[in-house]
């Protein structure tokens, strides 16, 4: 074997490593920076101060930035995932809460809940492209996996609003549950799961007609049904699970994602709020804001693992490989 | 010698087996116990939402998994009375007074007789916890294997806690003091209910107590034993209240210089 055949071997092998190390980041809303915790032995690293009130966080498709909705600043700021140095700030419009990468990598679009609307931003220049008007207090965004079709959920009007991402422009409403917060397409772009944190449910939605497929309810047993208030929602590639934070009542639901049963409820933290995969799915982990500690869990023995202290109110969390 | 001290050990372990077989009263009784602990009380606390990380446990646990160590410890604690009330009974039968004229050392026969009452303990204990994981509390597989020299030694210091209580009561009436003045105050004021920073937010006194409680020791022991680990802390006070108890017992049964002597 020659040098460089056997180089590239080790190189190889270190880039196998290096892949295995996943590293969750967590937004600390009240501590104004952003803890990392290698997954899933769930060791905390370590935190980086990133702004005032930081929530809504998500990586760009190539996994090098690391997007950190900085809400009392008024911005979306860019991040290195690897230096933490700051790369770039994002026009995002007033009090950025949540926001979707779009899968291309190009765009980014915000939900600005005092101005009521999205604010749809270039990755390459940093700059606004356009702001699409939709109803009161915008709170969850989605993009489905082709990057076609965006909706964007309103707390207050209690509506999903379908945006089309070729004319950035809405295609239409459909009413929900009241308060929906969090919303989330599955791969293959057929539905679309709404959580309605005032109702307690989740719609599922069918996305060529955006008419209700079913309504999911929930019953924990010992737990008051105002203590059930739906919030992050994640379904799984293959369609098989999804996983809904339901948080005062520090539960994660496990569902079918096929027939819309509820299989089991996941003991977590305090005011469980928002949900992550690992790359690979075999663990998923929330972000607990009253205890201020995210638990992981392990989706193939259904089991929360770990319960791991990070700062105080840990918001939202996305997890790189 | 060494024939006649075995013999002597599998007859008084043997005749307390026999007197277990036949009493099933008794071990009904003594499973029915925790099991209303655990199916009623825990239940109620079920709405409890999660109890707070502490170790052994890495993450939210339900009400009744944190109890369970707990009940297991109240098995034996209870155990531990209940060979103590048949010590008295025997010594108000008089069978006490056969075993006691033995040429064997007074002290042989105190500690058989608490090894009788530890292997009677131990096989309580792990029915509940059978019956505990039928119901749904989860325990890893190697935790059954791990807590049997937790419950070994908590038995033992439970037990030779009832031979030394069996050594000052002078008739079984007197044994509800008992009930009172040790076995309520050694259960509530422990961490087999509730975990003792939870006592210490509202009382650190009774916290501090509850601490030096050998019997929050015996329930610790056993519930890092449960999770395949080791409370080094927890066993050495187990360890020595055991030699302390043991001891104490064995001079309490001394006809010349303990208790046995006073009462004559």
């Amino acid at each position: 074997m020659n040098v460089r055949v056997f180089s590239m071997v080790i190189l190889l092998a270190s880039d196998q490593r290096a892949a295995l190390a996943e590293t969750a980041f967590v937004s600390l809303e009240k501590d104004h920076a952003v803890a990392m915790v290698q997954l899933p032995e769930g060791k905390l690293e370590g935190t980086f101060k990133v702004g005032q009130r930081p929530r809504g966080i998500a990586l760009s498709p190539d996994q090098q930035s690391l997007f950190v909705a900085v809400s009392d600043e008024d911005v979306i700021k860019v991040f290195d995932t690897k230096t933490h140095q700051l790369k770039g700030r994002l026009t995002s419009g007033k009090d950025p809460e949540t926001f979707v990468v779009d899968p291309r990598g190009e765009w980014l679009f915000a939900s600005n809940e005092n101005d009521n609307q999205i604010t749809v931003i270039d990755l390459k220049t940093f700059k606004k492209v356009k702001s699409i008007a939709v109803g009161i207090e915008p709170e969850g965004i989605a993009i489905s996996s082709d990057g076609a079709l965006i909706a964007s959920t309103s707390e207050t009007t209690n509506m999903v609003h379908w945006i089309d991402r070729k004319s950035l422009s809405i295609l239409d409403n459909t009413l929900v549950d009241p308060r929906p917060r969090a919303c989330a397409f599955t791969e293959d772009r057929q539905e679309l799961w709404v959580s309605s944190e005032m109702a307690g449910t989740v719609t599922v939605l069918d996305t060529t007609t955006h008419q209700m497929i079913t309504k999911i309810h929930f019953k924990i047993p010992g737990v008051t049904m105002e203590k059930i208030q739906p919030v992050g929602i994640q379904i799984d590639r293959k369609r098989q699970r999804a996983y809904v934070a339901l948080g005062p009542s520090n539960r994660v639901a496990v569902i079918d994602a096929k027939t819309y049963q509820v299989l089991d409820y996941l003991l977590v933290g305090q005011r469980v709020w928002q949900l992550a995969f690992t790359p690979d799915q075999h663990f998923l982990s929330t972000t607990n804001g009253i205890s201020n500690d995210i638990s992981i869990i392990d989706l193939e023995k259904r089991k929360v693992t770990k319960s791991i202290a990070v700062g105080q109110y840990p918001w939202g969390i996305a997890i790189a490989p | 010698m060494m024939m006649h001290a075995l013999r002597a050990l599998i007859g008084i372990m043997s005749r307390e087996c026999l007197r277990f077989v036949h009493q099933r009263e008794r071990f009904i009784s003594a499973l029915v116990r925790p099991l209303l602990w655990l199916f009623i009380f825990a239940a109620g606390f079920r709405s409890t939402l999660g109890v707070a990380i502490i170790p052994p446990y890495e993450t939210y646990i339900l009400y009744e998994v944190y109890i369970t160590p707990g009940l297991l410890g109240m098995v034996q604690l209870f155990n531990g009375m209940q060979s103590s009330l048949s010590m008295v009974y025997d010594r108000e039968m008089g069978s006490m007074k056969t075993l006691l004229v033995s040429p064997l050392p007074r002290s042989f026969l105190l500690t058989s007789k608490l090894l009788a009452g530890v292997l009677i303990s131990v096989i309580q204990a792990i029915v509940f916890l059978l019956i505990a994981a039928a119901y749904g509390i989860e325990i890893p597989a190697i935790g059954f294997l791990t807590v049997l020299p937790a419950l070994i030694l908590s038995g033992l210091m439970l037990g030779a806690l009832g031979l030394l209580l069996s050594s000052f009561i002078k008739q079984l009436e007197n044994f509800a003091g008992v009930m009172n003045f040790v076995i309520f105050p050694m259960f509530f004021l422990s961490s087999a209910l509730y975990p003792l920073w939870r006592i210490k937010e509202s009382n650190p006194t009774l916290a501090l107590i509850a601490g030096y409680n050998p019997f929050t020791a015996a329930v610790e022991l056993i519930r890092f034993a449960l999770y395949g680990q080791f409370n080094l802390e927890a066993a050495l006070i187990t360890l020595f209240s055991l030699l302390f108890f043991l001891g104490m017992a064995i001079w309490g049964y001394n006809p010349s210089k303990g208790m046995m002597s006073r009462r004559s």
